[in-house]
């Protein structure tokens, strides 16, 4: 199958996917206890007037189907409702939001590959040996401790009693000017504006979240390259360029390393749906302005609007990711191509 | 009864070579213990405050200190073990029931409920599972009894993918052929041939999946989700410490913290434990 054919078919094997969601956060709408008109009305306490025309507005005095029909449609124009906390539409809200659980995310993702994969290779290498007994118990206690205690315990530490953390609250140092708006990743925005006192600000305050999340996720990503690591070991390929007298360097790196990364980011997709989930405990302690945050305070107020549009674009965020890493295996391994 | 004798010496040989399925054992052990007679030894009610007695640090009045109403830590942190086991038991064991009906059957039969289920399966498990779980609680209501719905529906595609896998390869193994031409009807063959042979990997999954119920329900009531205070659980009383614990009240979130994440520990680890034992290739 050519390389088109193939991101094509993917493509079109994610639709359902997509449905399927919008579908259930329908669904999990509708089966909200209460009226959903006093939910969606814009002030905390409604009117009666205000409620029904809020009813007739949003189509709640029709039929499920044609409910749904609705719900379709103000998806398709991007109208994910209001939030009556926050007064703001929910899609500008998440859009805001987006970039700041992206950047903690996706950076305790690179901090725990860059930890677990070199662990994992030596704990096949040397397997069965003290350093793999201890890289099996530290990722396993990592993927134990419960993130908001770790997250409130590193704070405790390194805030509290060394003093070489920033407090935790927000992204960025309050009397510092956050750098303009491209990306909305601070770390990227400040770099573009040259603006090092923002990037230095930006980047301590992103030390601890990031760590008590990678901690989580270490166990899994140490596992998944130790096994992975341990087949390709064992394997002909492997043994031949042993027996042509390769370097261990070359035999471990280029030739075993390569083909064990495949079965890891598959892993990657598992574990930043993980992230994902967790990202609202650790927002919630480090006080960090992402989506996660603002679901938790919406829901916490009962607003629902907002926390729906959330669950939809948590799942649009992972078939997204799950298609980015299809796509990359098919790219790396021309045989996964062949199997879809 | 011979291959229970088989199981029990077995399990003995792996325990005197194998330090960690002791240590899960011990551990899984001791846990349950303190959650069925815990609360009849602390010393104190883990819910009459004590305004006079305030913050008092870990001493030997108090072990584990006091909290911001004089509460006893540890008689809480004690408290809490009943709670949280309980909740990721019914749990798991909902979703184990359940799923392993619905994933053996859609694995043995085959067909169009097969392919349904597992496309089902499949698209809740994509998404992340805590989040999952926070939705169906503010959606169902935000009670106890949800908090172990929600954590049973969550873990219910791990259950029905595992049953159906084994049930598919294993219903293909000439053994089933075997015990089908003998005459066995499907009944007899899911549950005297099937069933044992699954089993396994189904515990593993158990256990691992026990820890796992226990952070996600302690992770709801720390968010303010399901259990409510002033109950004595270990997610509620980290989130009443988070405030207190700033002003140097350490001892409010290392406890129940630590207790919370020794339990999930001991269920990973006995996870670990049972994947050696059963493993036949190490036997």
């Amino acid at each position: 199958m050519g390389l088109v054919t193939f991101l094509l078919r993917r493509l079109i094997a994610a639709v359902p996917a997509v449905g399927a969601l919008v579908v259930a956060t329908f669904v999990i709408m509708r089966v909200l206890p209460g009226d959903p008109a006093v939910f969606f009305s814009s002030s905390p306490v409604p009117t009666a007037e205000e409620t029904a025309y809020v009813r007739q507005k949003l189509g709640l005095d029709r039929s499920l189907p044609e409910q749904l029909l609705i719900y379709l449609k103000d998806i398709g124009s991007a109208d994910l409702g209001m939030s009556f906390t926050t007064g703001r539409p929910v899609l500008t809200e998440l859009k805001e939001r987006l970039p700041a659980s992206l950047e903690l995310a996706i950076s305790a993702l690179l901090l725990a590959l860059a930890v677990s994969i070199p662990l994992g290779v030596a704990a096949a290498i040397w397997s069965g040996s003290p350093l793999d007994h201890i890289a099996r118990v530290v990722s396993s206690i990592g993927v134990s401790m419960p993130t908001f205690v770790t997250g409130l315990i590193l704070t405790y530490v390194f805030f509290l009693w060394l003093g070489l953390a920033p407090e935790p609250v927000d992204r960025i140092d309050m009397f510092i000017t956050a750098p303009p708006r491209v990306t909305g990743f601070l770390l990227i925005d400040s770099t573009l504006s040259g603006d090092w006192i923002a990037l230095r600000s930006a980047a301590a305050r992103l030390v601890l979240p990031s760590v008590t999340m990678a901690i989580f996720v270490l166990s899994p990503l140490t596992r998944m390259t130790r096994s992975a690591m341990l087949g390709v070991l064992s394997s002909d390929f492997v043994r031949t360029a042993r027996a042509m007298g390769l370097s261990d360097r070359t035999v471990y790196v280029r030739y075993a390393l390569r083909n064990a990364l495949l079965p890891v980011l598959t892993t990657v997709g598992i574990v930043f749906s993980t992230m994902l989930g967790s990202n609202v405990l650790v927002e919630r302690v480090f006080g960090w302005p992402g989506i996660g945050s603002f679901a938790l305070n919406a829901l916490v107020a009962s607003d629902y609007a907002p926390v729906q549009g959330f669950v939809l674009l948590m799942g649009l965020l992972m078939v997204a990711i799950n298609l980015a890493i299809d796509v990359a295996y098919g790219l790396a391994d021309p045989r996964a191509r062949r199997m879809s | 009864m011979r291959h229970i004798s088989a199981l029990v010496s077995h399990t003995r040989r792996m325990i005197a070579h194998n330090w960690v399925s002791l240590a899960a054992i011990t551990i899984v052990t001791f846990l349950a213990f303190i959650a069925v007679v815990g609360p009849l030894m602390t010393a104190y009610d883990p819910y009459v405050t004590d305004l006079a007695n305030v913050f008092s640090p870990p001493g030997k009045l108090h072990w584990f200190g006091t909290d911001q109403l004089g509460r006893d830590v540890l008689s809480r942190v004690v408290a809490s073990a009943r709670i949280d086991l309980s909740v990721a038991i019914c749990a798991v064991a909902a979703s184990f029931t359940v799923g392993v009906g619905i994933g053996g059957l859609a694995g043995y039969f085959g067909g169009s409920f097969d392919l349904w289920t597992s496309r089902i399966a499949e698209m809740v498990q994509v998404f992340p599972l805590f989040v999952l779980a926070m939705a169906l609680v503010a959606a169902l209501g935000n009670d106890l009894r949800n908090v172990v719905l929600a954590t049973a529906i969550v873990n219910l595609p791990f259950y029905i993918r595992l049953a159906r896998v084994e049930a598919g390869v294993l219903s293909t193994q000439l053994f089933v052929e075997a015990a089908r031409a003998a005459g066995n009807g499907d009944a007899r063959i899911i549950s005297r041939v099937l069933l044992p042979n699954v089993m396994p990997n189904l515990m593993i999954q158990l256990s691992v999946n026990l820890g796992w119920a226990i952070l996600n329900a302690a992770s709801l009531s720390f968010i303010g989700l399901g259990i409510r205070p002033p109950t004595a659980e270990w997610g509620i009383m980290v989130a009443e410490g988070a405030t207190q614990a700033m002003a140097g009240h350490w001892w409010l979130i290392v406890f129940p913290g630590f207790a919370l994440a020794l339990a999930v520990f001991a269920f990973n680890l006995l996870g670990d434990a049972l994947r050696d034992m059963f493993d036949i290739h190490s036997r």
